[in-house]
């Protein structure tokens, strides 16, 4: 910790945002809706799944005001489920699946590896009609009634027994399905066929690794969700008796479909966040990151293992003892790989050069969480505790530690370290750091009591609950207040820097990856000339070699 | 502080590209898009990803394969005599028509690439026609179904399998009265067959509109310019309708016949 900051920006007084880049190059919006740049794609992205956060954020806080009190006063309790259902729905569909593959990997993933575009630009700009169509629908949906059966669609709840939307919401996870293919498809296709000449595979920034891996699980295992969810629509429309006992079905077979997605579906969620994090702690502890090939492979190793795990998600619901054994057994598996991404962190930071800007603030906020809600993962995947904490709040803790605590924290972390390169100006340094701070204490008040709920034996998807449990849910409604706060501020002051945030220059972090060493915002074409990599990454004495020869020409 | 222009290069070492990437910069072929730096690496990157999305496609249908081999499993003395309700003569025609529409498909590419273009619409033309004939069969199928009250849902009849002497194809296939509860799993079979080969269906009926389309271009020329990807794909995709029929058929069609 020998320097307070690496940030280094040019003179204000002399510099400019460049004048020719990829936003300034065609004006109007139809040059924003017909676009075929994977930057403007991204901004798109990034707007619309900010908006569907806060739709989606705003529905948590009519749950937690709910539950604010023991009796369900705010709302009669079959709004109340149609409230936790759309919660939800448009957080995981609508902002977790998207939120950073769709944004800062779109963006920086071809800038990464040195290519022009995405292999497919039209399929690209599609991905995003189909995300908004869907999330249209999806709200839509709720204007007219909303759905109650949870997002997990519930068999034979959501075949037989209810009236609400689940067509159009089924219709819409669907059409959002279809999006993430294509997102990932075009992902994989661009890390094989469009590398710079030099950029090997272990050349590559583990960010791209981690986005290869989370490809793979979007592309083998959202068509999974697709078929399950067209059983559901022809069950509840037509009868048909796939999910139903009554003809001989089994609702199981449902869950065994919907899980084989959904659970390898939350590694979607997570591995583009382990990809931020990889970046912003090498950049921001001017070191390596330690065992990189071994952090490389395990998010390939968390890709592979993660479809092997579903069943943990039905210990309760009749599986047999045996596949119990197994898939609790491949459910610790998992958690190796896991540990080793952290392990390696830990290791990255070890005799680092640390400076403690926003973005590595809101990364340490992930580390802690991330390993909190990962190892009570393991007290869930064990099947003894886990009869007795699923659908307690436990497992909502749980989640939310990993998804929030986790995912959300590396978003930001990975939006505010690639602002300046995406907008050209950086976001302003002290109330960013407040933010990022507010965010911690508000998010563990949140739900570190309901950890305490959990064990306590307080089910989950009630709008009501026994007096005594009060207390512990007051905590959890005021921390919740403060998380609000925390996400609203980056809206304000980033919206703010748009216009008056200094000047970034090319690499105000001095960090390595080749998004870095082109102009900021970049241009429509991303480099001048293709480049060709010479070094690995994160090395930071070719960087230095690099300022070194600058000065060489500049005298 | 001056601001100096920095040069791009990411050491001392000039920018190099290479002699086939130079070469197709300059020429840059009408049909190569711009974000790519040969065509080479165009074609590369479309099969590929032609071949992930195949993928999609097999995990898409592999829950339905794994939905009938539960069930299989479960009812099969139900499946049985369910499956003996197809006309087999019907799909086998079926299973023909696609095998030869496949042939046609993958001399249609051999022809782009020749850059015949009569032999190419013709192979289309053909594979259009073979394509048209199997759903017509299927739809044929479909109205049997529907004519015996097997289709799932409410109108569904158990009477084929609880009296079998009242229906002519199970009388030929010597069926034996199924007990009413195992009966009543027959409409998992016939779901699953609707499914199924509903599915397959679709994936048709989307094939021969392409196939319509290509027609007319390649008519105009469009194929046999050197730039075959597209139908490349296309005969990977059709291809590929293909090959689950080859499943669906004996896994529908053949349970107990071997």
């Amino acid at each position: 910790m020998s320097t307070d900051t690496i940030v280094s920006l040019p003179d204000q007084s002399t510099a400019r945002v460049p004048k020719v880049n990829f936003l300034s190059k065609e004006n109007g919006l139809l040059s924003w809706l017909l676009t075929g740049d994977h930057k403007r794609i991204a901004i798109l992205y990034l707007i619309s799944i900010t908006f569907f956060f806060f739709i989606g954020g705003a529905l948590a806080g009519l749950i937690r005001l709910e539950l604010l009190t023991p009796q369900s006063d705010l709302m009669a309790t079959d709004t109340y489920n149609k409230v936790f259902t759309m919660h939800g729905i448009i957080m995981i569909f609508f902002f977790l699946v998207p939120s950073v593959p769709a944004t800062l990997g779109n963006f920086f993933i071809p800038m990464m590896i040195g290519a022009k575009d995405l292999a497919l630009p039209k399929i690209n700009l599609l991905s995003w009609y189909l995300y908004m169509a869907a999330g249209i629908l999806a709200l839509y949906t709720m204007m007219t009634g909303g759905v109650d059966t949870g997002w997990t669609f519930t068999t034979p709840l959501s075949t037989h027994y209810v009236n609400t939307n689940v067509l159009t919401t089924g219709v819409a996870v669907f059409i959002a399905g279809f999006s993430s293919i294509f997102t990932g498809l075009n992902f994989i296709v661009t890390i094989h066929k469009m590398r710079a000449p030099g950029m090997t595979w272990f050349r590559l920034p583990l960010f791209v690794w981690a986005h290869y891996a989370a490809s793979i699980l979007m592309v083998l295992g959202t068509p999974v969700l697709a078929i399950a969810i067209v059983l559901v629509a022809l069950e509840r429309t037509m009868g048909i008796g796939v999910f139903d006992p009554t003809k001989g079905g089994d609702p199981i077979l449902f869950q065994h479909l919907f899980w084989f997605y959904s659970h390898p579906a939350v590694y979607i969620m997570i591995l583009p966040g382990m990809g931020v994090i990889s970046e912003t702690i090498s950049t921001f502890s001017r070191k390596r990151v330690f065992g990189y090939t071994a952090v490389a492979f395990s998010s390939v190793a968390i890709a592979v293992f993660g479809f092997f795990v579903w069943a943990h998600h039905m210990f309760i619901m009749g599986i047999s003892n045996y596949s119990m054994l197994v898939f609790s057994l491949l459910t610790m598996l998992v958690a190796v790989p896991s540990a080793i991404k952290i392990f390696n962190w830990a290791f990255t930071l070890y005799k680092g050069s640390i400076t403690f800007e926003t973005p590595m603030l809101y990364t340490f906020g992930f580390m802690g969480l991330f390993t909190i809600g990962g190892l009570t993962g393991v007290f869930l995947g064990t099947s003894g505790t886990d009869i007795h904490l699923t659908e307690t709040y436990f497992i909502v803790a749980h989640f939310h530690f990993v998804m929030v605590g986790g995912m959300l924290m590396a978003f930001l972390a990975g939006v505010h370290f690639w602002w300046p390169k995406m907008t050209g100006r950086m976001y302003p340094e002290k109330i960013s750091q407040l933010a990022a701070v507010v965010t911690f204490i508000g998010f563990n008040l949140t739900f570190f009591p309901q950890f305490i709920l959990g064990t306590l034996g307080m089910p989950r998807r009630y709008a009501s609950y026994p007096a005594e449990f009060q207390i512990l849910n007051v905590f959890s409604t005021a921390g919740a207040t403060i998380l609000g706060v925390g996400y609203l501020l980056p809206v304000l002051y980033l919206t703010w820097s748009l216009k008056y945030g200094a000047i970034a220059g090319n690499n105000p972090w001095q960090a390595t990856g080749l998004e870095w060493q082109t102009q900021s915002p970049p241009l429509t074409e991303n480099f001048p000339e293709i480049p060709i990599m010479d070094h690995e990454a994160y090395d930071y004495e070719w960087l230095d070699g690099q300022k070194e020869k600058e000065v060489v020409i500049v005298g | 502080m001056a601001r100096k222009k920095k040069r791009w290069s990411l050491s001392d070492r000039p920018v190099i590209v290479t002699g086939v990437a130079e070469g197709a910069h300059h020429e840059h072929l009408p049909y190569q898009r711009h974000h790519f730096e040969t065509i080479a690496q165009q074609n590369d990157a479309t099969n590929f990803a032609m071949w992930l999305f195949l993928l999609t496609e097999i995990m898409f249908f592999g829950g339905l394969f794994t939905a009938y081999l539960i069930y299989r499993n479960w009812y099969y003395p139900a499946f049985v005599s369910a499956s003996h309700q197809l006309s087999i003569p019907l799909g086998g025609v079926n299973t023909l028509l696609l095998i030869c529409s496949s042939f046609t498909m993958a001399m249609g590419v051999w022809s782009a690439e020749m850059k015949k273009k009569g032999a190419l619409v013709l192979c289309l033309i053909l594979t259009f026609i073979l394509g048209t004939g199997f759903l017509g069969i299927k739809t044929v199928e479909y109205g049997e179904k529907i004519e015996k009250h097997h289709v799932p849902g409410i109108h569904y009849s158990l009477n084929s399998f609880l009296y079998p002497d009242s229906d002519e194809a199970a009388r030929v296939a010597k069926d034996h009265a199924l007990p009413l509860d195992m009966a009543r799993h027959t409409e998992i079979y016939f779901f699953l067959y609707f499914a199924m080969t509903g599915m397959h269906a679709l994936h048709m009926i989307i094939g021969v509109a392409i196939l319509a389309f290509m027609i007319a271009r390649a008519q105009a020329g469009a194929y046999t310019t050197g730039h075959v990807t597209f139908v490349e794909n296309f005969g990977l995709y059709w291809h590929f309708v293909d090959i689950v029929w080859i499943f669906l058929f004996p896994l529908l069609y053949l349970i107990s016949r071997h």
